[in-house]
This record gives structure tokens, sequence and C-alpha cells, in this order.
């Protein structure tokens, strides 16, 4: 059922002259849920409108669906299903007619459609929506609709264009897990656009960070988050600090101290680590010497914003219970293999 | 109960006065459409003979004025439906062109509109003395009240990504025009129907200049009453005239209520 897909040198050029997507090549392997991320304007929607035939590329560029080319099929026939960020229900219909809608433009018979939605229903627990009109319904529960108006007729992929952004944050974190279950459990290959990076970490077998019309990286959210290959992936992707100093005598000496230094090069550098790759210790034990800026308490932990360290701002994180005022002494020590060194 | 101003009362005196002045004037002439003698008043008793003579004397330009108003909505709906439609999916400057450039036939005077077709069309002979004649005009007229009630429709309902999921479903145009498109436009139809059809029976400028003396409407041949019959007579042709029109103009009021507001169009990711 579930088929790969591959995108060869795939670029996107529109009407008015811009380059929406770059010309890039991608494979996704049968059953594989992969997430486009990347900020607004990067091209991860144009690409998922290639995939679904929404746009056709510019000439030369390719779509494949397992080894056949599907470039010039138009999206009627292709055999996607797609979910919106704005839902895109029928609003002349009910839940169970949206539902049915794609099997009654088939012309599968009564009985068969009528089984078909009491399934997709039952498998996204709306059953008793079947007869509310979808302007009766809550974000949450079109996004269901959309759901299973989308799998009833058993596309052979699942394209999702920001499917949770327009629901707040408690609902989006439910249908989070519940997409997430439901793509593990049909094992259908799924293309997944967002520029929540939390959201693409936990849905991701794969996520591709996009910037600029480009792929910036393809990897296991793991792989982004621990070893971005670019400032920008590594930025966009959590958290980032810096550390602008000089590397003498086996240290990096920054504004606030030292850190033991096991990169290569010399000279002026500057280097970046993640918050949680820094722990907040005794006056003296400490490499680095800082002043609390401001402190957020977020209930399981505080983040603080360190100042004279480095020239900017380091965010720290920690679980104490300490209370932080601004411009207490704070010392930490930061892991060295936690710097990452990246060209721009 | 909260005691009322004097504020209060004067509004109210001055919405009744206002109101009163309105209304008058339609009570005296469906009054005189149905007294025996207007110059005597009601006392000469009230009479249905003036309607019974209208009827002799008019009764085609009433069924020719419904021949026209349905012809000329059958006309919008076929041009006007679906040219709303490629307006609201039509990006750029032409389309706001097109769409402003339709207005002008109500702009424009209809007499000015009527030569136009007279000079143009005029020595056409079987055209010029048919019916069709003046149902041209008033397509002319109406077209661009269908097409902006159901464009008014269209931009407020998220049309593009609703063809996207009718699309990604697997539907045609057709499937999808007819199934998704239509039926979530159907209040400005409606709204747009009611709206042709009553500006079509009404329409007195353009038919005036328009009509030959075997396709008289219901407008022209209430000029024509008013200007050599009785006044009861005349008054008794508006009663009919109101008999027509007030539902349809009910009917419009009920299309045109606030419905509930569509999906939010989100903004581009």
């Amino acid at each position: 059922m579930s088929v790969a897909i591959k995108l060869v040198s795939c670029a996107k050029t529109f009407a008015d002259g811009t380059r929406a997507v770059g010309p890039l090549d991608l494979e996704i392997p049968p059953g594989e849920t992969i997430v486009f991320l990347g900020p607004s304007g990067c091209g991860k929607t144009t690409t998922l409108r290639l995939i679904a035939g929404l746009e056709s590329p510019n000439p030369g560029g390719r779509v494949l669906f397992d080894e056949a080319d599907v470039t010039e099929i138009s999206i009627e026939r292709r055999n996607v299903g797609m979910v919106f960020q704005s839902y895109a229900l029928f609003p002349n219909m009910t839940v169970g007619g949206n539902v049915e809608y794609g099997l009654r433009v088939r012309k599968l018979p009564a009985a068969a459609r009528a089984a078909r939605v009491e399934e997709m229903l039952g498998m996204m627990k709306i059953g008793e929506l079947r007869h509310r009109r979808v302007d009766q319904l809550s974000g949450g529960q079109k996004q269901r609709v959309a759901l299973a108006r989308a799998l009833a007729p058993q596309p052979r992929v699942l394209l999702l264009d920001e499917p949770l952004t327009a629901l707040d944050a408690k609902l989006r974190d439910a249908l989070r897990v519940e997409i997430d279950a439901l793509l593990r459990r049909l094992r259908m290959t799924a293309v997944y656009v967002t520029h929540d990076q939390a959201e693409a970490m936990a849905l991701g077998d794969r996520i591709v960070v996009m910037s600029q019309g480009q792929v910036a990286q393809v990897g296991r959210p793991r792989d982004i988050y621990f070893a971005p290959q670019s400032r920008f992936v590594a930025e966009f992707v959590g958290t980032m600090n810096r550390l602008h100093g000089v590397v003498r005598n086996g240290h990096l000496e920054v504004m606030g101290g030292r850190v033991p230094w096991r990169g290569r090069g010399g000279g002026e550098v500057e280097v970046l680590f993640r918050p949680e790759r820094a722990a907040i210790v005794e006056a003296g034990a400490g490499q680095v010497k800082g002043r609390v800026a401001t402190s957020f308490f977020l209930g399981d932990r505080t983040r603080l914003l360190v100042e004279g360290v480095s020239s900017g701002t380091l965010v720290v994180e920690t679980t104490d219970r300490r209370d932080w005022e601004p411009g207490q002494d704070v010392h930490l020590v930061i892991d060295p293999d936690a710097l990452l060194t990246l060209d721009r | 109960m909260a005691r009322r101003g004097r504020g209060f009362w004067a509004q109210l005196a001055f919405t009744v006065l206002v109101a009163a002045f309105l209304i008058v004037p339609v009570a005296m002439s469906i009054t005189a459409g149905i007294t025996a003698n207007f110059f005597q008043g009601v006392k000469s008793g009230l009479t249905t003979r003036w309607i019974a003579e209208v009827w002799r004397l008019y009764r085609d330009t009433i069924f020719l004025s419904m021949t026209i108003a349905l012809a000329t909505l059958v006309v919008d709906l076929a041009i006007g439906v679906p040219a709303a439609y490629v307006l609201a999916r039509w990006r750029g400057w032409l389309p706001r062109l097109v769409e402003e450039a339709l207005v002008l036939p109500i702009a424009i005077p209809g007499l000015a509109t009527a030569l136009a077709l007279i000079l143009a069309y005029g020595t056409w002979r079987e055209f010029r003395t048919s019916w069709v004649f003046i149902l041209v005009g008033h397509v002319l007229f109406t077209l661009p009240f269908m097409v902006r009630a159901v464009l008014a429709v269209l931009s407020s309902i998220d049309l593009p990504t609703l063809e996207e999921g009718a699309r990604s479903l697997g539907a045609s145009f057709r499937q999808r025009f007819f199934g998704v498109v239509l039926p979530n436009v159907r209040a400005g139809i409606l709204a747009g129907a009611l709206m042709v059809v009553t500006l079509s029976i009404g329409e007195f400028n353009m038919t005036w200049m328009l009509h030959t003396p075997l396709t008289k409407t219901l407008p022209v041949g209430l000029a024509d009453s008013y200007a050599s019959m009785r006044l009861e007579i005349g008054s008794a042709y508006t009663v009919m005239f109101f008999f027509m029109i007030i539902p349809l103009l009910i009917g419009i009021q009920l299309a045109a209520r606030p419905r509930k507001p569509a999906t939010l169009r989100d903004e581009a990711a």
C-alpha cells in the first residue's frame, strides 16, 4: 500500500519569477513519516504541493511514486490524502458527508461507502459527530474529520500541511500524539509540513530542514539536534548559545573565564552549545562566571538569561529550586564536547 | 421597567412621522385602487372592478414582465455565476477591471444604454420587435447584481483551499463545481436571483425606450395607464404590482440575513 516518494531535481519558479524551491533531490522510503521543517517562506509548503500535484515542477524536475513517474499526473488522479491547516472541510456537508466525499466521487457503491465511513469515524473517534454540520465543530474535531476524510479513499501517501498550527497549545499536543500513533499504525508514507521544531522532533522519522528553497539538512531528529551541519540548522532547531573567544593554550578564553578546548584550530573562534550542556555549580567550581540578567520560572525548571560570559546573552536552564535574582552571580561548567564549531 | 426619557418619545415620534410620510402614499394608492370613486372617497364603496379592468386591459404586460424577469434570471444564472467564479479564482488587475466594467450599466442612465442598443441593433427588425430585445437590456442592467452577490459569498469562503481539498479527494472540475462550489454559494445565488427578478420586473427607464406597442412590460403599462386612464385604474394597477413585488422583497430580506461567519482564512505558511 505505501509507496516510496522520490523527488528528482525538482525546482519551482513562480510566474512572477520568484524561485520558491531550488532544484532538490529527496527520497522518502515507503512508510516513513518525513517532516519538512523551516521558517515561513522556506519552500516547505511548495515542496509538499509538488508531491501532491498541486504545483508542477519546472521542466526537468520529476516526482516519482515508487518507480512510476507521476509528474504529469494531476492531483485528482494521484491518489494522495491531504490535510490542510485551514481544514478545508466542505461547509455544505455534514461530517459524514465530508468523509464520504472521496468515496462518492470514485463512485463506490453505497454499502461500501457506508462501511468505510463508519470505519474512518470509528478510527478517529468521531462517530457521534456524524450528522453534525462542520461549523458546529471545534478546531480539534475539524482536524479529526479532515484526517478521516483524507484517509477514507485509502490514499497512497498522506500529506499534512501545518495541520496543528490553527489549534491552541494543549489541543495541539494531544492531537500530535494521536497523529503520531495513527501514522505508526497505518505505516503510510506521510509528509508533514511544520514550522514548529518540537512538532517536527516528535513526529518525524526524519526531518528535512529547509531554508530559502534548499534542503539545509536531512536526518533523524537526533542527528538534526545533536549534529547540526550548519549554523542555520543549529539555531533554527532548539536553542543555541554562542561563545565568542580566543583559543590559547588548550583553552577557549571568553569574557567570563575559560573552557577546555578540544577542537582544532586556534585564534579567534565562535562556538555554539545547547543550554542543557551547561551546568550551574557553586562558586569556585565553575569554569566561567556570569550575571543573571533575567530569570523565568517555568515550574519544572528555571530558565536564566546570563550576561557577562560572552558578548551576547546565554540561555541556561536549571532544575534547582533557588530563587534567582537579576544581578546575581552565576558559575557555569560547560561540557567541552558540546562545543560546536560551525561555518555559516 | 425603567422610565423612558423625553428623548425616547421624541425619537419615537420622529420615526413614526417619517414612516407615516412614506407609508401614507402607499396606503392612498392601494385605497384608490379599490375604491369605487376616489373623489367621493371610501364612502362610495369598495370594489374589485378596477382590478378586473386592469386584468382585462393589461394582463399581457404582467405575463410579459414575468416572462422577461424569468428569462433574465436564467441568462444571469448561466452567465453570472460562472463569471463570478472566474473573477474569484483569477488574480491580478484584469479581473478587477472586468468587475468594475461590469458595473457600468448600473452607473450609465438606462435611457443611454437603451439608445445605444437601438442605434446598434434597431434595424434588425425581428430582433427589435421581439421581447428578446428588452431581455438584452435587462440582462445588461441586472447581471452585475448577480455577479456581485455571488462574488461576495465566494470571497468570504476559502474557495481555493476547498477546491484543493476536493481535488485531492479525486473530484474532477465538474464534480467539485457542482458538488462543492455551487452548494456553498447558494445563499449568494439566491440573493442575486431575487434581486435580478425584482429589478427586472420594476425596470422602467430602459424598457420604456426598448418596448414596442406589442412588447409592453408592467411598468411601461403602468405609465401608460397613469397617463391615459382614470386614476382608479392606475392605482389598481399599482396594487397588482405590489402583489408581485412585495413577496420578492421579503424573499430578498430573508436570503440576505447574516449567515454564520465562514471558516477563517488562515495566513499562508
